[in-house]
């Protein structure tokens, strides 16, 4: 089995309970995402990496359908903001690469994806980023069965 | 304080022009802002030269090539509101005495295809998450979700700016549209078809700004006088960047509050320039707005005031924003029929608002035009809001 590494460090946690790494600020109780030394938000020295929850819901979506620079990865691909608890919105890819299959305020998944042609060719390593894929959907559900 | 006027004009037509490098396109513009203005060599007392891509010493290269140096020459980079931070310098610059003219110019000759943009760290771009255009769609989808906005609207954006731009000899487009055309159009990010995103290309503007101390202390509008040539002075322009908090500024974060309270780059900036002027969104003629996407327009109208929040959709169907209506926008045809010179946009917004206050713009004039407003935005975030009254 190949390695598993995160496309950024720090990013996220691997394994079998992946979650995005946050930052809740001590002064202001904000929360960021990527976490961060400083806040942005405040500037206080003070931001705690926090978990985020791995579910949230749907606030902005589309696909990508050309490969953007500097990505080596299948295309199309969704991409959008999700809403999380902690009171952040992200920025992420998301599972389902047709528009018309989601819906605004819907449930959605952290999942960590593979980018394929990132693979180091000659080391066994995947790399991987964070993704969010629909909570109820069952093509998400069948999808992960088959990985 | 000192009133500021533009003093001439000059532009480069926007385009692709394989034989013109950067620095020949440049020449031209200001060559033709210099002699509107009759300023010779010695007629500057400081240059601020607008570029994003153009590298070191871009503007020292334009005015090298002119035998016209010795003055202080800054570069600028704003990204889309390149122009319009090189303008705030230079009209600064005069207000606070230290010059009594300045020339900007902006110049640019942009890469082609999706832009590379060296503000994304290398692990965006390898999870696929520094696709700029999917960052447009996404703040046209919101549109979509707030402001009854539809694929329709977008397209009757680019059809309406199309035909602004069919008598603008310096758009790189010049050939009307249908809906249907722009709708057939691949899509590349929904709900943007290609057609609706504007094409990153080259050119170069100019202007040249001068001190006014006869007019200084007058607030209103001259009255009267010849209007070809007439004084058109600089009301306002203000440059401002993003505050923390909104996922889909300009600033391009990773991550947002979960707020919709979170004044934009452009409504801080619009703020501030209808303050500096003296002036409401009802006081305007014309508009030159940021249309890097036709759903960018639209959000500029409900950021700008030109309409309540979420009434951008209405007010282009009742047609105020097209040439003949209560508020004419994009006469120029705007980035979607100019295509966008990062550095020169903003001037280029510059150049044809002057133009039309001096009811110079030929077939595509908005009749008796006295208030205008230009406004660009983009990545950092940068916003410019520039005021100019005749």
């Amino acid at each position: 089995m190949s390695e598993e590494v995160a496309v950024r460090d720090g990013l996220f946690v691997l394994g079998d309970h992946p979650a995005l790494v946050g930052g809740r600020c001590e002064e202001c109780g904000l929360v960021c995402f990527p976490t961060s030394d400083i806040c942005p938000y405040c500037s206080a020295d003070s931001v705690t990496p926090i978990e985020l929850s791995r579910s949230g819901v749907l606030w902005a979506w589309t696909a990508v359908t050309a490969p953007p620079p500097g990505y080596e990865g299948a295309v199309p691909y969704g991409f959008g903001v999700v809403e999380l608890p902690e009171g952040v919105r992200v920025i992420t890819r998301l599972t389902e690469p047709d528009p018309s299959k989601l819906e605004s305020g819907q449930s959605m998944q952290l999942v960590l994806v593979p980018l394929t042609a990132a693979v180091d060719s000659g080391a066994d390593q995947a790399v991987l980023t964070y993704s969010f894929a629909p909570s109820e959907s069952r093509r998400a559900a069948h999808r992960k069965a088959e990985r | 304080m000192t009133d500021v006027v533009v003093a001439g004009t000059g532009i480069h037509p926007f385009g692709r022009f394989d034989a013109s490098s950067i620095t020949d396109m440049g020449v031209v513009a200001v060559r033709e802002a210099l002699r509107e203005a009759g300023a010779g060599r010695d007629g500057f007392q400081a240059a601020f030269c607008a570029t994003a891509y153009g590298g070191v010493a871009s503007g020292h290269k334009v005015l090298g090539r002119l035998g016209m140096t010795g003055m202080p020459i800054v570069d600028v980079e704003a990204g889309c509101a390149s122009g319009g931070a090189a303008l705030s310098l230079a009209g600064g610059a005069i207000r606070s005495g230290q010059v009594e003219c300045a020339l900007v110019f902006g110049i640019e000759k942009m890469p082609r295809g999706i832009i590379r943009s060296s503000f994304f760290e290398p692990w965006q771009e390898a999870a696929g998450l520094a696709a700029t255009p999917s960052y447009f769609a996404l703040r046209a989808q919101r549109l979509m979700q707030t402001s009854g906005v539809t694929k329709d609207h977008l397209a009757a954006v680019v059809v309406k700016n199309r035909r602004h731009g069919a008598s603008n000899p310096d758009a790189m487009f010049r050939a009307e549209v249908s809906a249907a055309d722009v709708l057939a159009s691949r899509v590349v990010c929904e709900p943007l078809h290609l057609w609706m995103l504007c094409s990153p290309n080259e050119g170069a503007a100019a202007v040249v700004l001068r001190a006014d101390h006869a007019r200084s202390g007058s607030r209103g509008h001259s009255e009267g006088g010849p209007c070809a040539g007439a004084n058109v002075r600089l009301a306002a322009a203000v440059l401002r960047s993003h505050l923390p908090g909104s996922v889909l500024s300009e600033s391009t974060p990773m991550s947002g509050l979960a707020r919709d309270d979170v004044p934009t780059p452009t409504e801080i900036a619009a703020r501030a320039a209808y303050d500096e002027a003296g002036i409401g969104p009802d006081d305007l003629d014309v508009v030159e707005c940021q249309d890097t996407d036709a759903g960018r327009e639209l959000l500029s109208y409900e950021e700008l005031g030109l309409c309540e929040a979420g009434g951008s959709a209405a007010l282009l169907e009742k047609g105020g924003t097209a040439l003949g209506g209560d508020l004419p926008v994009n006469p120029s045809g705007g980035l979607l029929s100019k295509g966008e010179p990062l550095g020169a946009s903003a001037l280029g917004q510059v150049v044809e608002l002057t133009r039309q206050l001096q009811e110079r713009a030929g077939d595509r004039q908005v009749a008796g035009a006295r208030v205008a407003l230009a406004h660009t935005v983009g990545r950092g975030a940068n916003a410019s809001v520039v005021v100019l009254v005749r």
